[in-house]
């Protein structure tokens, strides 16, 4: 039992990473811009097909892997210098259509050019048996290790190069962030970019477990929003812990409560409790509006 | 009143002449064109009246339906029977989201009923409520005969049926939402606390507005089922809550005759993006959902209402 327990809560912290990479995504283009980006997942998902791609035209997976990376962070900032620009300023309504008719079109374009069928995604890290006495499969490490690393790499990017202090000014307060000479829309298209970039690493990362297909990632936002809620949707760190934990929820909750068949009604029920119970998350600021 | 009646109705009576023209699967469409207008109606009141964003309507559609599958097959309860028992079954649980709903600003809201429509058919597939759903399998509903002998097909019965119940529901809507309570309503919409200090209770209109809505969708849903003669977990999936929200926008958010044009938008186009390819009804959508933002934030319905006003003048 205690064995079960623990080999649920590793590969829950193994998914979890997954979830939290995405959360991050999320809470990065949410601080700058007050905007969910609903087609995340879809992005995520077409740069794991040009991920794909470029490992079936012989490259080797590192570097079909910072290939597909490039092009999503490419990807990212035209769609922001695009499309998002002109919606700075307009109401929710009109932000929810943009991103929605995003989604629906990074989707379609997924499924004519790449197809519908199910395909296979390679791991760099082997298919081989479970280690450490049997408790996590060398993928599920492997990717556990390369979220980390994104995550310390994003963190000591924010905190202490000049581009990522330009980024957080711009964010925070871009007027004034505009008066001290930060091209506040570079800022914003190179948050996109960055946020497309992480996905996408999301994305190659998790495509060899669940597999490659156009909707692959509908289920993993919707758990990574519910991490990126839990942990308070303004907070970086907040949306990492939120998706660690979401991840560990998740898998005991489908193993013990509610059986796999409901896991998804599982990230429904977070997302509800945390926004009655706290809105603010675990690690995110109150928000109080002047009138 | 003057304006809006002969324009109504002879819209309702081009629908009516319909019926004995068009080939019963040209009926088939026409039925669910009235069948997404009232799913799209619900959406209306909820998000182009009162401001409230759902991605979820799909869920309240999955609702009805599988409410008149269940009555149906489990219960033998005649078709038009089980609507108003859709139509409270969805209420109620409009009015239960409607609660959560209440302390969620806009994004979030759309967030939150973007998840429910996600977990939908997850929950319909469970083992706990296969007996009465069918599991994955789902539920065969047979085609209503015409009643008292009409001398009419079923689909043209079926037709009509609809177009009726869909008349009824148009006109509580127009007349829920010209009124008090409608301006209400758009108060809470466009400035919720000047709408509070008016003395509107903003908690009861808000979830009341929920049940409303959810009721209009879920009965627009248990048409569909009678309509599709099916129902089953796989076609309700996200993607159902997603074609509303696009109908909703390409007709007009804060238009209810816009409805109609969204209903017509979502039956027709994919079929003729179909034939393109198997991905293009999905790429149409959101081009036309991203141009609908720039160019027509109003919708279809929104740009018609300006073209009179100008005509009209």
């Amino acid at each position: 039992m205690i064995q079960g327990v623990l080999h649920q809560i590793i590969s829950g912290i193994a998914t979890g990473g997954i979830y939290a990479s995405v959360a991050l995504a999320l809470v990065m283009i949410y601080q700058a811009t007050h905007h969910v980006n609903f087609a995340q997942g879809e992005m995520a998902t077409f740069s794991t097909y040009i991920a794909l791609t470029l490992i079936n035209a012989g490259l080797p997976y590192w570097v079909a892997f910072v290939g597909a990376v490039t092009i999503s962070f490419a990807i990212g900032v035209v769609i922001e210098r695009i499309l998002m620009r002109p919606m700075e300023h307009a109401p929710v309504l009109a932000s929810v259509g943009v991103f929605i008719g995003l989604l629906l079109i990074i989707n379609s374009l997924s499924g004519w050019l790449f197809d519908y069928t199910i395909k296979q995604f390679p791991s760099p890290f082997g298919s081989g048996q479970p280690i450490l006495g049997g408790f996590v499969s060398s993928h599920e490490l492997g990717s556990t290790a390369v979220t980390l690393i994104v995550l310390i790499a994003v963190y000591l990017f924010f905190r202490h190069t000049k581009l990522g202090l330009a980024m957080r000014a711009a964010a925070f307060n871009p007027s004034s962030a505009r008066l001290v000479g930060i091209r506040v829309g570079w800022m914003l298209a190179l948050g996109w970019g960055l946020a497309a970039a992480i996905g996408a690493i999301a994305g190659m990362m998790v495509a060899p477990v669940v597999f490659l297909d156009p909707n692959m990632m509908a289920g993993i936002l919707l758990y990574a929003f519910a991490g990126a809620l839990l942990g308070g949707i303004d907070s970086p760190l907040g949306a990492v812990l939120g998706g660690f934990a979401v991840g560990v929820i998740e898998n005991l909750m489908g193993a013990y409560v509610v059986g796999t068949e409901l896991k998804l009604t599982v990230a429904l029920i977070i997302i509800v409790c945390v926004l009655v119970v706290k809105p603010s998350g675990l690690l995110g600021r109150t928000v109080t509006s002047r009138v | 009143m003057r304006t809006t009646l002969p324009p109504a109705l002879s819209i309702l009576a081009v629908l009516v002449a319909a019926a004995f023209v068009f080939s019963d699967y040209h009926l088939f469409q026409l039925t669910m064109v009235v069948v997404y207008a009232i799913a799209i109606l619900g959406m209306t009141v909820l998000t182009g009246i009162n401001g409230q964003i759902s991605l979820g309507h799909g869920a309240f559609y999955a609702i009805g339906a599988y409410t008149t599958g269940v009555l149906i097959t489990s219960w033998n309860v005649p078709y038009w029977a089980t609507l108003p028992v859709a139509a409270v079954v969805c209420a109620g649980f409009g009015f239960l989201i409607g609660l959560p709903a209440l302390r969620l600003g806009g994004l979030y809201l759309a967030l939150t009923t973007f998840a429910l429509a996600v977990a939908v058919p997850q929950v319909l597939k469970h083992k706990a409520a296969e007996q009465w759903t069918g599991g994955v399998q789902g539920l065969v509903i047979d085609k209503p005969d015409p009643p008292f002998g009409l001398p009419l097909s079923p689909d043209q019965w079926l037709y009509l049926f609809t177009l009726a119940v869909g008349a009824l529901i148009f006109l509580l809507a127009w007349n829920l939402t010209r009124g008090r309570i409608g301006r209400a309503m758009m108060a809470i919409r466009d400035h919720a606390l000047a709408a509070e200090a008016m003395g509107i209770n903003i908690a009861l209109l808000k979830t009341r507005t929920f049940a409303v809505s959810a009721m209009c969708t879920g009965v627009a849903g248990s048409l569909g089922a009678i309509a599709v003669q099916f129902v089953a977990p796989d076609s309700f999936t996200v993607f159902v809550s997603i074609t509303l929200f696009v109908g909703l926008v390409v007709g007009g958010v804060a238009s209810i005759p816009g409805a109609l044009f969204g209903a017509v938008f979502i039956e027709f186009i994919p079929n003729l993006a179909d034939q393109v390819s198997k991905a293009a009804p999905g790429a149409v959508y959101g081009v036309i959902l991203i141009a609908c933002m720039y160019v027509m934030p109003s919708g279809v319905g929104g740009a018609l209402a300006r073209l009179v006003r100008r005509v009209m003048r």
